[in-house]
């Protein structure tokens, strides 16, 4: 066996780039790539205001992402603590002093570029998780007093969300650690408690939603009930989508998303936009996309040999998963607007540097996969 | 490294998992967007499409009406109006003032304006002000650098060129009413017009044309983002009249001598109407354009009715024009011949009753010839005992009395022709004997329009053949016109007979009509005269010898008068009608003869009908008229 004698450290700058997961760079590419002819489409055909700007993020995150792939997993591994707790802390300053904007204080304005930290915190959660768990033997994992930890992991910032009031976010974080808490070994039964328990408390939840998020359950549930009102967004959509048809309108011919039937087209509904001009073959083709990023992660996390890079890179396809689930079921109808950006694809700086920020740690789990990550 | 398999073992085992749920998600995704995109696709894409795409209905453009040489009767000219677009100016009020500083603009327009512009979104043009001057049109083109928000748009109007004299055949349009609506979106277009009465009315469908669609894309809010497709507007048919307009306009004017009276003039062998007139008339312009409440009301009270067409719409005792309508069935019944003669002392007596013959001390020993030149009323009197009602009036029926004769303009009476039967039927009484004797000239109960008593003339005068009067020739490049008609079976000799009678009417110097004798020997006339009773001449009058002429007009009797010309080959026939004119020889004969050498002076027969429009004929380059015996076609056609 030569792999666990092959220490990571010894190679060379130019090994560790060709060790980089390009197939997983050039799916990233053409993910992206969607992206930006959507936002030029969304714009009349022009790369002004979104896709050129969009473009310029693109090849910063993608150098960003390289260069977390080319960093030792054991150096993230020794960052996780603090990255979280500066996650929390921003949240915290948000919570505090946030701009004001969409009804919700989620931003920190950086000057050159407005922060949510939320979308950061998401990846500090799937860190601190996967150290919590790294090394621990199944019985370990199994044992309650040990998922307590993990639970306040996730509960921290999910709290500070909830208040900013964040639904769609702080159910994200509960869904992406409960999945890291699952990969990791925790009890099958306490998951299927966790999901009698939500069916029950739905009803005491709803007292305390607020009135605009009642809404959009309600409109959700039946969208025709207030047509240009609540349930606008998703008829139109619904519209957009549907009439593009398998073939779709074609490049720039999408009717519905030019002529501003379709609201926020450039940022949540940017798949909406994409189906109506390319249709069924553009929509199912995107979907295909993400499934084999799905299928790059899986590969990463099964051929890692360390249990933190499993679950980092598992814990970011999760993560991913779940943006794309949420936005696409949102746009289509299937869930309420719950405001979920499509990642890699709507237009948005945070979104676009979380994605970057996950998939460089994913990478960087296939390129230090042999790396002695200690405790 | 057991335990670490384990864990390894678990790890697998959950990944794939979650792996699965991975898939699964993306593959309720895919069937999720293929059934939005796939089953649902054609209903989204109808949704789609109402919600991008904006039709606009394109007016198309109203068919011209011409007469017989293309000469304009009805034409759309153009009307220039000023519009305010409220979005690219600052201050609406303030725009509209200085506005009102360059051109007039009624105060009331520019309060409308405003409220316009409170109600519709601010990229919709407003009317400040239609039918603008050429003066008006220059004053704001000149200063629109200093009037953002303004322009000069041209529209469409309604023009009849030759004013009253047409109105009554030509109709007016006016704008759609509510009970006017049907399912045709036509109706709604903004401004739309539609045909109210005349040809306007009766071939309205074809003068509208063809609505033309824009389909526009809008977006949200509804503003025009670009055109997608334009489906032209396809303009109306025009219309060619038989008419000659210039023969219509001197027919009106020679009306004019009176204070209500209405002629015709058609042509004995095809039917074309070559004028028909009512006279007094109104200018139809002014309903397109607008009419004040005081004109209106004006028009309303007049007596003489200028808004009814009396050529089809009045009804009058035929009197003696009704004369050989009573011969034609007192010859065919065998009842008279030619050679039958007839006693006239001034009345004839009937049980214990006298009826009186118009020329008080009688016409002595009379003919059919000399009863008809002479209008002897005694003849008839006499004839009719044997006839009978019955007979007398089948051939006024024959000769299209009594009837519609589905004549173009809707307003067509039917007139009244009685006999026994009407009797019963109307009043459940038996006819008396008098009643025929009454009728056999013309009076009591009958009634005949001056179209039907034209349209009699003319089946004397064609050889007996059932025409009908017709005002359309083409409707489009289509012919509609008709010029082929059913013998009705009328004896040849009978009519030559009946011919010779209203020849010795005009042309005998013991003719009723003979001061009104045309001097061109081509172009004489033949005619009957006809004088209608209003009421009954009382018998203190008859004692007193009061002159009808001294009654108030509306007791005077009608004067009435039917030819033809020339005499020795009709074409020509005319019917005149002047009502409470006193004497259909000094009142309606004079007119006549004025209307039948006209007639032939312009000799409108001779000119083929054509669809073509000759444009550059100008309306008064076709007046005066030419000299007699020369033969020039008006219009070059």
């Amino acid at each position: 066996m030569v792999s666990p004698m092959f220490i990571e450290d010894d190679l060379s700058f130019f090994q560790r780039i060709a060790k980089l997961n390009y197939w997983l760079i050039t799916l990233i590419f053409f993910v992206a790539g969607v992206g930006i002819a959507s936002l030029y489409s969304a714009a009349g055909g022009s790369m002004e205001p979104w896709a050129s700007r969009q473009l310029m993020r693109f090849g910063v995150g993608i150098i960003g992402m390289v260069f977390i792939a080319l960093v030792d997993i054991k150096w993230w591994y020794r960052l996780t603590w603090p990255t979280y707790f500066l996650g929390l802390g921003l949240l915290l300053i948000v919570e505090l002093k946030g701009h004001v904007g969409m009804g919700a204080q989620r931003w920190i304005d950086l000057g050159f570029m407005q922060l949510q930290p939320s979308e950061l915190m998401k990846i500090a959660v799937v860190m601190a998780i996967a150290r919590h768990f790294h090394g621990a033997s199944p019985e370990q994992a199994r044992r309650l007093s040990f998922l307590i930890v993990p639970a306040l992991v996730i509960l921290a910032p999910v709290s500070l969300v909830l208040l900013q009031p964040d639904l769609g976010t702080s159910l994200m974080i509960i869904m992406a650690g409960a999945a890291m808490m699952f990969m990791a070994g925790a009890p099958i039964w306490l998951f299927i408690a966790a999901i009698g328990l939500v069916g029950v408390s739905i009803p005491i939840i709803w007292q305390f939603l607020h009135e605009y998020q009642k809404q959009r359950v309600i409109t959700f549930l039946n969208p025709e009930s207030d047509p240009l009102g609540s349930g606008y967004h998703i008829i139109q959509s619904k519209i957009a989508i549907g009439s593009g048809g398998v073939e779709g309108k074609g490049f720039l011919q999408g009717t519905q998303s030019h002529l501003n039937f379709l609201p926020e087209k450039q940022t949540d509904f940017i798949f909406t936009l994409w189906v109506e001009e390319w249709g069924l073959f553009g929509g199912i083709g995107l979907l295909i996309l993400f499934l084999l990023i799905f299928i790059s992660a899986l590969r990463t996390s099964l051929r890692c040999k360390h249990n933190f890079g499993k679950y980092i890179a598992l814990g970011v396809s999760v993560n991913f998963s779940l943006y794309i689930f949420i936005n696409i079921s949102m746009v289509m109808g299937l869930i309420p607007v719950v405001g979920a950006p499509l990642p890699l694809v709507s237009y948005g700086g945070t979104s676009m540097l979380a994605a970057f920020v996950g998939f460089g740690l994913m990478m960087s789990c296939g390129v230090y996969r042999h790396s002695k990550v200690t405790r | 490294m057991l335990q670490n398999d384990l864990s390894e073992k678990i790890f697998s085992r959950r990944a794939f998992f979650i792996g699965g749920l991975q898939l699964l998600g993306l593959s309720i995704l895919g069937v999720r967007l293929a059934w939005l995109q796939i089953a649902q696709g054609s209903r989204y894409k109808t949704l789609s499409d109402k919600n991008r795409i904006n039709i606009k209905m394109l007016a198309p453009s109203r068919g011209d009406i011409v007469d017989r040489f293309g000469v304009p009767l009805a034409i759309n000219t153009q009307n220039y109006r000023v519009l305010i677009v409220p979005e690219q100016v600052d201050d609406l009020h303030g725009a509209l003032r200085v506005l009102q500083k360059i051109i007039h603009v009624e105060e009331y327009d520019i309060k409308q304006v405003i409220k316009d512009a409170a109600r519709t979104a601010k990229f919709i043009p407003l009317k400040i002000k239609d039918d603008l001057t050429w003066e008006e049109v220059a004053k704001i083109e000149v200063n629109l650098p200093d009037l953002p928000g303004l322009s000069i748009d041209v529209g469409d109007v309604r023009t009849y060129p030759y004013r009253g004299a047409t109105a009554h055949i030509v109709g007016y349009v006016r704008s759609v009413s509510q009970k006017d609506l049907t399912d045709d979106p036509i109706l709604r277009l903004p401004g739309f017009k539609i045909g109210k009465t005349g040809i306007e009315k009766t071939y309205d469908l074809d003068l509208r044309g063809k609505v033309g669609a824009l389909e526009v894309e809008v977006n949200v809010i509804g503003r025009e983002v670009r055109e997608l497709k334009r489906k032209d507007a396809l303009a109306g048919s025009r219309i060619t009249l038989s008419i000659d307009g210039e023969l219509q306009r001197f027919t009106q004017k020679i009306l004019s001598q009176h204070k209500s009276a209405s002629a015709v003039i058609m042509d004995a062998h095809s039917g074309a109407i070559y004028a028909m007139a009512s006279h007094p008339s109104f200018d139809p312009n002014m309903f397109v354009r607008g009419l004040s409440q005081e004109k209106w009301q004006t028009m309303m009270d007049d007596p003489a009715l200028p808004q009814t067409n009396k050529a089809i719409a009045g009804q009058y005792p035929p009197g003696s024009t009704f004369k050989m309508i009573t011969a034609l069935a007192g010859l065919k019944a065998g009842i008279i011949n030619k050679h039958t003669t007839v006693f006239c002392s001034g009345y004839y007596e009937y049980g214990n009753d006298k009826f009186h013959c118009w020329k008080k001390h009688g016409h002595g020993k009379v003919n059919l010839y000399d009863a008809l030149a002479q209008s002897c009323d005694t003849y008839f009197y006499k004839m009719s005992t044997d006839v009978g009602i019955n007979a007398i009036a089948d051939m006024a029926r024959k000769f299209g009395l009594g009837a519609k004769l589905n004549f173009e303009l809707t307003d067509e009476k039917a007139g009244l022709i009685t006999d026994k039967k009407w009797k019963r039927t109307r009043f459940g009484k038996s006819w008396y004997h008098g009643e025929t004797i009454v009728s056999s000239i013309g009076q009591g109960g009958m009634r005949t329009t001056p179209l039907q008593l034209a349209v009699m003339t003319a089946r004397m005068v064609n050889g007996g053949r059932a025409v009908k009067p017709w005002l359309t020739g083409y409707s489009g490049d289509n012919f509609i016109g008709k010029d082929n008609w059913n013998d009705m079976g009328i004896s040849p000799e009978h009519l030559k007979m009946v011919m010779h009678g209203m020849d010795m009417v005009v042309n005998n110097e013991k003719g009723t009509a003979h001061a009104s004798a045309i001097e061109e020997a081509a172009w004489k006339m033949g005619g009957k005269t006809g004088t209608a009773q209003v009421q009954r001449i009382t018998k203190e009058q008859r004692r007193l010898g009061v002159k009808n002429a001294d009654l108030p007009w509306a007791q005077r009797h009608h004067a009435l008068f039917v030819g033809y010309a020339p005499i020795d080959n009709p074409r020509y026939v005319c019917s005149v009608v002047v009502e409470h004119g006193v004497g259909g020889s000094s009142a309606a004969a004079p007119l006549a003869k004025e209307l039948l050498r006209q007639t032939q002076l312009r000799d409108p027969a001779i000119t083929q009908m054509q669809p073509e429009f000759i444009k550059d004929v100008g309306i008064l380059q076709v007046w005066p008229p030419k000299k007699p015996g020369v033969n020039t076609v008006i219009g070059g056609g």
